[in-house]
């Protein structure tokens, strides 16, 4: 149940905030500040969602193989290589390293 | 993506030309068709984190919006509360707001329209839509990139989530590791400046630092103030460094003059 609370706040939330860029007069949300915050702060959730899921195990810092795997895709991403090969590079190393485990 | 042709002299007579509406559709359905067809890594994700089929699939239905779609999932299987994820889903879709901001002055959409086309404001449509220049492919473009993609990521993340579900034990197949390749993929390409690295740095510090502290979820909402914490020491030394110029200028001068 908890899980469908969660998916219809997110849902009637992220509606919302993309109707309200449509819908507000241009020069409401135009203020340097804010418009470099909301630059900013997916970086931030992003990089802290890339180390957590990478380098976590939900309540501690952990290395296994899935840091090889985001090691392979960031050297996919350095190539320059389409969003799915990123992906599938790290999933295939994750796997690989711990087949030779 | 194909580069948008130069622009015609006059305004009047690029809006009436416009490129060819071909080469707008196919620029479009390449990034709805690429994109697209990264939903399955959403569905073997969400399946891997414990998401029902029905949960899976209406995420992408109803929410359409990739981060935030991973961010949910990933908060919820580390056991995070319904709101703490939805918290942190949320804060990834503003950006979105900001999209839909530069949007509307381009398309001028009827407002009984515009509630239907805002579900489809995102990242890859905005970024179609706001490449084209003028009007009339823009909408086309913010069209069928928006139609492509919705039809796409949601069919491969049935297929993702059903295939997932018939592999068994995700970890074996690595499958744990392509949700952080996604957030890696979303995010490089926004590391562009010192500005963004150092947010991105103090946000993993945060991130990963307060895990043993904090319970499920919150963490990544507390490593968004690495934003406004990076925007403040980044005006305090740029004050710095123009109150040290201007007074190297002065003492400069004061050379010059002795000499």
């Amino acid at each position: 149940m908890s899980v469908w609370i969660a998916i219809g706040v997110t849902a009637v939330g992220c509606y919302l905030v993309k109707l309200l860029g449509l819908s507000v007069p241009a020069g409401i949300l135009e203020s340097p500040l804010v418009r470099r915050l909301a630059a900013l702060v997916p970086v931030a959730l992003l990089a802290a969602l890339t180390a957590q899921q990478g380098f976590g195990d939900g309540t501690a810092p952990a290395f296994d193989a899935r840091a090889a795997g985001l090691g392979a895709a960031a050297v996919a991403l350095l190539l320059r290589a389409p969003f799915l090969v990123v992906v599938a590079a790290a999933v295939a190393v994750t796997a690989g390293v711990r087949a030779l485990a | 993506m194909r580069r948008v042709p130069q622009q015609t002299d006059s305004p009047q007579r690029g809006e009436r030309e416009g490129r060819a509406d071909r080469d707008v559709i196919r620029d479009a359905l390449g990034v709805g068709v690429a994109v697209g067809l990264s939903g399955f890594a959403f569905g073997v994700t969400a399946a891997g984190a414990g998401i029902s089929l029905a949960q899976t699939c209406a995420l992408s239905l109803l929410v359409f919006t990739g981060a935030s779609q991973f961010a949910l999932v990933t908060a919820l299987a580390a056991g995070g509360g319904p709101l703490t994820a939805a918290a942190g889903a949320l804060f990834l879709g503003t950006r979105n707001a900001f999209y839909g901001l530069r949007l509307s002055t381009l398309l001028r959409l009827p407002r009984g329209v515009r509630a239907a086309a805002a579900h489809w404001v995102i990242d890859e449509t905005s970024v179609v839509a706001l490449a084209q220049p003028d009007r009339r492919s823009a909408r086309l473009g913010f069209a069928v990139t928006g139609a492509s993609l919705y039809a796409l990521w949601n069919l491969s993340t049935l297929l993702g989530a059903l295939g997932a579900e018939a592999l068994g034990d995700m970890d074996t197949w690595g499958l744990d590791a392509a949700g952080p390749a996604v957030f890696l993929a979303l995010l490089a390409p926004m590391l562009r400046t010192a500005v963004e690295r150092a947010t991105a740095a103090v946000a993993v510090v945060l991130g990963l630092g307060l895990l043993p502290v904090l319970p499920a979820g919150v963490p990544v909402l507390v490593s968004a103030l690495a934003a406004p914490l990076v925007l403040a020491a980044h005006a305090r030394t740029a004050a710095g460094k123009r109150a040290r110029r201007d007074a190297e200028r002065g003492a400069g001068r004061g050379e010059e003059s002795a000499r």
